[in-house]
């Protein structure tokens, strides 16, 4: 009904995925990381995997809509 | 000190608010019949209502507490799964929906009225009005409690600030934003517990490290001691798992409670509806991987020296020291009471098991991904609310207003009905917050009340829908008879340690004790049901039956078989049924 949800799916983790990819990057080599995540930049990792996530859903929602024009 | 969330942490979830908001805005303007707020209009993919179906349960109650149980019982919790939910989800999508779906009713209630008779569909529609606005108010008291104690969150802002947004959202979209936002809360649940997991497992050294961690060959075995109640961490047997928690308790919510069967009700074919519960049962089956593990590895990993500690709740050092005194196990700090004192019984401190999960999201979570997971918390608590919200306020409209009160206004009438008893249902469940603050007991006895009415429902539908010669009068007193079966067995039996209330033997003689309280519980269940299919199919026998023409589409016996065409034999019910049933029967082998 109305909206395609895999838009704001893909937008809302591609929009979390850049905020802790940059803020893992711009913190790397961050004592935090040693307390919590046993060393990891966790942050830098899983930001990239939900921003690989929002764009499969970005590019899904995309394929819908020209499907959607196809039938048209 | 307390985890001090960043900037960054924030944003998260600030930006997790607007997207919701923002859902419920954009779906506004396609709410024009109460068909479209109540029902979504019959329009929902399977893909999405089958997530909802499934996130609609996974409240954070559902969360938090599978983590405690993890913690406390280790993998059998995984029962709760691969013995209660999934089966029921198999059975409900094979052979259920085609009734609820295919009588065109608008809500369970509604279901049992074509069915059986009105006092049925009354009694069914009340007590279920009553409880999901209490089950949103507990959901929110346990929301502000834990935003309180992790983050130091003011306890009225928190549930002021979720109330608000719950209710735009619900108010502006209806029962499609409540079920956009539950896919949305599935995918954060997902995504931000994949990584906790990840670190736990890590630390411990995997699953192997873990077993060795936890030392106890019960807690890493699902039912290797399930022969005896005496062997096992639960204190529950074979068949009180199988038949109280498999059959009766599981079958029960998953299969009658409108709050997750009315997600399959908006799908936008039968096929669709059907392929609902089968499509969630895949990630469910997986869920005692996220759920249950933080919880296990809380018990058995060191706290990190500089990072947070929830010892030191109260901030006072003097409690502090009183609590270092009485460690807790793993990163699981012990139970305070009132005035902050550790809770000591029989000489052992114990353990505030709830805050597992918690307590392992600020413990591996740095800043940054800590905003993520509570931002994942957050939002199962949310979605809890509106899923509890969208299931009264439909049941409230079209079952008891429209029942009862007012039969005859348009539907222009009964959809500004359904937003405002959106309105009213929220705010009881306010109020029903802050009574479970102020009087916490109040809360565990009404919880217990709606146990008992639960117990019953899965038997009368059963016979309401397989057995063609089951009454109204049959089915009213089957459900009356079945809960105060349950209330009985509750006042005459007492699970080992408890002292007679609300956790049993209230009735003055205790007959039986059982070794834990789940046995009880079980048990309990399985009185009712059996209770309610005995009167039910007695009574029936007795009263004059309805006619069979009037039970098409009804009643399994007189309804066509449906058939899937518009699907591929991959994508059909019945073989994501079997694929689904063969993976539970390899999970159950690999922990057993």
């Amino acid at each position: 009904m109305g909206i395609d949800l895999r838009l704001p799916i893909g937008l809302m983790f591609s929009a979390f995925g850049l905020l802790l990819a940059g803020y893992g990057a711009a913190t790397h080599g961050d004592d935090m990381y040693l307390r919590h995540s046993l060393g990891i930049n966790m942050n830098l990792w899983w930001g990239l995997a939900l921003l690989a996530f929002g764009a499969v859903m970005l590019a899904l929602a995309r394929r819908g809509r020209v499907r959607a024009g196809l039938d048209r | 000190m307390r985890p001090q969330p960043h900037f960054i942490d924030y944003s998260i979830i600030v930006i997790y608010f607007g997207f919701v908001l923002g859902i419920g805005f954009v779906l506004k303007k396609y709410m024009k019949t109460s068909a479209d707020f109540f029902l979504s209009g019959r329009s929902i993919p399977a893909w999405i209502t089958g997530l909802a179906f499934l996130s609609a349960n996974l409240g954070a109650q559902e969360v938090i507490g599978m983590g405690a149980s993890g913690a406390k019982y280790g993998i059998s919790t995984s029962h709760f799964y691969w013995i209660g939910a999934v089966p029921a989800m198999i059975f409900v999508g094979l052979f259920m929906m085609p009734f609820y779906y295919g009588s065109r009713a608008r809500s369970v209630p509604e279901y049992l009225k074509l069915r059986f008779d009105e006092k049925t569909r009354g009694l069914n529609a009340i007590s279920f009005a009553v409880m999901t606005v209490f089950s949103s108010g507990v959901s929110m008291y346990a929301m502000g409690k834990l935003l309180q104690l992790l983050l130091g969150w003011n306890f009225n802002f928190a549930i002021t600030i979720s109330a608000l947004i719950v209710l735009a959202y619900t108010f502006l979209g209806g029962l499609t934003s409540a079920i956009y936002n539950e896919v949305l809360q599935f995918f954060l649940i997902v995504l931000g517990f994949i990584p906790l997991v990840f670190l736990g497992l890590k630390d411990v050294g995997g699953w192997d490290g873990l077993k060795a961690r936890i030392g106890s060959d019960a807690m890493v075995h699902s039912w290797k001691y399930l022969g005896s109640p005496d062997t096992n961490p639960m204190g529950v047997e074979w068949f009180g798992m199988i038949m109280g928690l498999g059959f009766v308790l599981s079958f029960g919510y998953w299969c009658t409670d409108f709050l997750v069967v009315q997600r399959a009700m908006a799908a936008d074919s039968m096929t669709s509806a059907r392929r609902t519960p089968l499509i969630a049962a895949f990630p469910k089956m997986l869920f005692p991987f996220l759920v249950i593990l933080p919880g296990m590895i809380a018990g058995v990993v060191a706290a990190n020296s500089v990072g947070p500690n929830l010892t030191a709740k109260a901030s006072s050092l003097e409690v502090n020291q009183q609590i270092r005194l009485a460690a807790g196990k793993g990163i699981i700090p012990p139970k305070l009471d009132q005035s902050g004192q550790p809770v000591i019984k029989d000489g052992k401190v114990l353990l505030d098991f709830d805050l597992a999960t918690p307590m392992m999201l600020v413990r591996y979570f740095p800043s940054g991904l800590l905003g993520l997971g509570l931002c994942a918390l957050i939002a199962s608590f949310m979605s809890g609310m509106a899923g509890n919200t969208t299931a009264f306020n439909t049941v409230w409209t079209y079952d008891i207003y429209q029942g009862y009160i007012n039969k005859t206004a348009s539907d222009q009438h009964y959809l500004w009905m359904g937003r405002m008893s959106t309105v009213f249902g929220l705010l009881i469940s306010v109020a029903a917050a802050y009574v479970a603050r102020q009087f916490n007991n109040i809360m565990d006895v009404l919880q217990l009340v709606f146990a008992f009415v639960n117990a019953p429902l899965f038997a009368t539908f059963l016979l309401g829908m397989f057995w063609k010669r089951a009454t109204g009068h049959g089915a009213f007193f089957g459900l009356l008879g079945g809960t105060l079966a349950a209330a009985a067995h509750h006042g005459v039996t007492l699970p080992a340690g408890s002292t007679p209330g609300v956790k049993g033997g209230f009735l003055g003689v205790v007959l039986h004790h059982y070794p834990s309280e789940m046995a009880q519980n079980f048990w309990t269940a399985i009185f009712a049901f059996t209770t309610c299919v005995l009167l039910t199919v007695l009574i029936s026998l007795l009263t004059r039956p309805r006619p069979e023409e009037e039970l098409k589409g009804l009643v399994y016996s007189l309804t066509p078989k449906p058939k899937d065409e518009a699907v591929s034999w991959l994508q059909k019910p019945a073989t994501l049924a079997v694929i689904v049933g063969v993976l539970l029967v390899g999970l159950n082998l690999v922990f057993w």
